[in-house]
């Protein structure tokens, strides 16, 4: 009986060492990329769900806190703002959204139909609030939506007859829903922008042969043919519009007021690391992050499903061992 | 979808006339508004809507020679150990994106082990996941490593937020280089890390020359990170003060601000200016919004 659970052992530990043998390269070289994913995705993604059931905020010290269910999410459901931001929220999401794909769309094929060098600097121009620093691009909208004699969009709407304003405080909606929507049309601009090069030429020259028109060709020809780029945009960019604040942060802070332009994400930044109030609500701030987190995590799977992941990671081709 | 490598050449299938110009320069307008004025703003005393006020001046720029006389810096970090600090934190982030991107990206290209399906699903969920909505639990996990308040520690969250784009796309690239040579070198029995770093890295020069710019970009242009995670100020970056400049409740000085805003952006326009390729390819290619 001893010698057979040792010569078990003995079998076991020298199948363990053979796998150690083939495995060690692969593990070596993906222990960097492995440590950092854990560390920074993996554990907050936990931690988020795990505190979103607790108490911890900064008035008890970090330490002394207490498991709390789910008052939380009821503290949330109840809230008497929790309906505002949740309105707030869809409408920036759904306008912006709009606003990224039909310009980004609109941009994409106008800039390919038209000389190749003048549509590549067109496309670069419109490259650049993604590639600037958020707080230099939020400078130059704080610029131009500021009040009489600076800013310029005064200057612009002056000729209509409209009485200069300070644009920040009586129409905070349209200048967060511009600032962002400059830099996401860019997105849907680069990928639909591939995607019609991408369509076979003869296409286009058939339907032109056979007397369509440039309306008809991009109805019936370039927009079917790019839908899936179409649906990953719009799937990718709820999820970021969802999830960002960076650019309001910058802008109206989610003023003017209470909560006039403060979105989710927004919300839970600023009641667990940025309160106004001095306490830093760390248990709450996740629970409002969880929501997003798990929808979050939803979207990415459902862009994972549809987007075939299987051939994407099919089994390398070279293998020597 | 890194198919702009075929541009369209079909002459006869082009819209003709001026309409597709004008339609695009009024949506573009805009744009061109808001970095025009950032150009030439700085460099008069004043500027209403886009005309200036004055004469030619480099009085905004003083900053950068004479700082104690800009009221609106009094109390803040001097601007070159600013600019320094910027650098280091888009250097390192970039220069350990590409290395720990590229281990592992050589590995899911190449090797078959356990777990390899696992960790490339997962990067790829990663990549489409918005990683701010992790910021709160972040900040409990740097206090715990004794790594808030700290460039490194901000550094090390950097990269692993732009990580899963940079493995993603490392792979793709490895997945590009045929093996003969590096099959060559392994038969020959140079172990897989010298192989990799000796075949294999310079034969993906151009990819690692893409990632390494997008990533640096993306690190100088950072603000939320060493806002949250850097708050007592020593070791601050530009963006991180040029909001708190921004957010003076006071009298908004708009010549300081275009001047420095300027300052902090010019590296990126320059280097946008001139691969600006290689920058919209990787950006098209990898889809990081």
């Amino acid at each position: 009986m001893a010698g057979r659970t040792s010569a078990l052992r003995f079998a076991r530990s020298a199948q363990a060492a053979a796998w150690w043998r083939t495995n060690a390269t692969a593990l070596l070289f993906m222990a960097p990329a492995a440590f950092l994913v854990v560390v920074f995705f993996f554990v907050p993604v936990v931690l988020t769900l795990g505190m979103s059931f607790t108490d911890i905020a900064t008035a008890t010290g970090l330490g002394g806190w207490q498991w709390i269910g789910a008052a939380n999410y009821e503290q949330i459901l109840r809230g008497s703002f929790t309906g505002l931001i949740a309105r707030n929220t869809i409408f920036y999401v759904v306008i912006t959204l709009s606003f990224n794909v039909l310009v980004g769309l609109a941009v994409a094929l106008l800039s390919v139909h038209i000389a190749d060098r003048a549509g590549g600097i067109f496309r670069a121009l419109w490259l650049l609030p993604r590639i600037s620093p958020s707080v230099v691009y939020a400078l130059m909208w704080t610029w131009a939506v500021a009040p009489a004699p600076y800013g310029i969009i005064n200057e612009l709407v002056a000729p209509f007859g409209v009485a200069p304003r300070f644009w920040l405080n009586t129409d905070p909606w349209p200048v967060v829903i511009f600032v962002n929507g400059f830099v996401g049309a860019s997105l849907g601009m680069l990928v639909f922008t591939s995607a019609i090069e991408s369509i076979p030429e003869d296409l286009f020259r058939a339907a032109r042969v056979d007397g369509a028109s440039a309306w008809q060709i991009v109805r019936r020809i370039t927009l079917p043919l790019i839908r899936w780029p179409i649906l990953f945009v719009l799937v990718y960019q709820t999820m970021s519009l969802l999830a960002s604040y960076e650019y309001i942060l910058l802008t109206t802070n989610g003023g003017p007021g209470l909560y006039l332009t403060e979105v989710w994400s927004l919300w839970a930044f600023h009641t667990a690391l940025q309160s106004y109030f001095g306490n830093l609500e760390i248990g709450l701030g996740a629970a409002m992050a969880a929501i997003l987190v798990l929808a979050g995590l939803v979207a990415s799977a459902f862009l994972l499903r549809v987007f075939r992941f299987n051939d994407l990671v099919s089994e390398p081709r070279v293998e020597i061992t | 979808m890194a198919a702009l490598a075929r541009p369209l050449p079909r002459a006869e299938l082009r819209w003709t006339g001026a309409i597709p110009y004008a339609v695009l320069l009024v949506f573009t307008l805009p744009i061109l508004l808001l970095y025009g004025w950032l150009l030439y703003g700085s460099f008069f005393p004043r500027i209403e809507g886009l005309r200036p006020v004055g004469a030619f001046t480099l009085e905004n720029w003083r900053f950068l020679w004479a700082p104690e006389t800009v009221e609106a810096l009094r109390f803040k970090a001097p601007i070159i150990p600013l600019t320094i600090n910027t650098f280091v934190f888009a250097l390192s982030t970039s220069l350990v994106v590409l290395f720990v991107s590229s281990m592992a990206g050589y590995a899911l290209s190449r090797i078959r082990f356990p777990g390899r399906r696992t960790f490339l699903a997962g990067v790829l969920l990663l990549h489409s996941f918005p990683s701010v909505t992790l910021l709160i639990a972040t900040f409990l996990v740097l206090r715990q490593l004794r790594l808030y308040d700290q460039l490194l520690g901000v550094i090390l969250v950097k990269t692993a937020f732009e990580l899963p784009f940079g493995v993603w796309i490392m792979k793709g690239f490895f997945d590009t280089v045929p093996w003969d040579l590096e099959m060559a070198a392994l038969v020959d029995g140079a172990g897989r890390l010298r192989t990799w770093w000796r075949v294999v890295m310079p034969l993906v020069k151009p990819g690692l020359l893409a990632l390494g710019l997008l990533s640096f970009v993306s690190g100088w242009n950072e603000f939320l990170l060493p806002f949250v995670f850097m708050p007592s100020g020593t070791q601050q970056t530009l963006s991180v003060v040029l909001r708190a400049i921004l957010n003076e409740g006071r009298f908004v000085d708009y010549g300081l601000l275009t001047a420095v805003g300027l300052y902090y952006v010019a590296p990126i326009l320059l280097l946008f200016f001139f691969a600006q390729d290689r920058l919209m390819k990787i950006y098209a290619g990898g889809v990081k919004g």
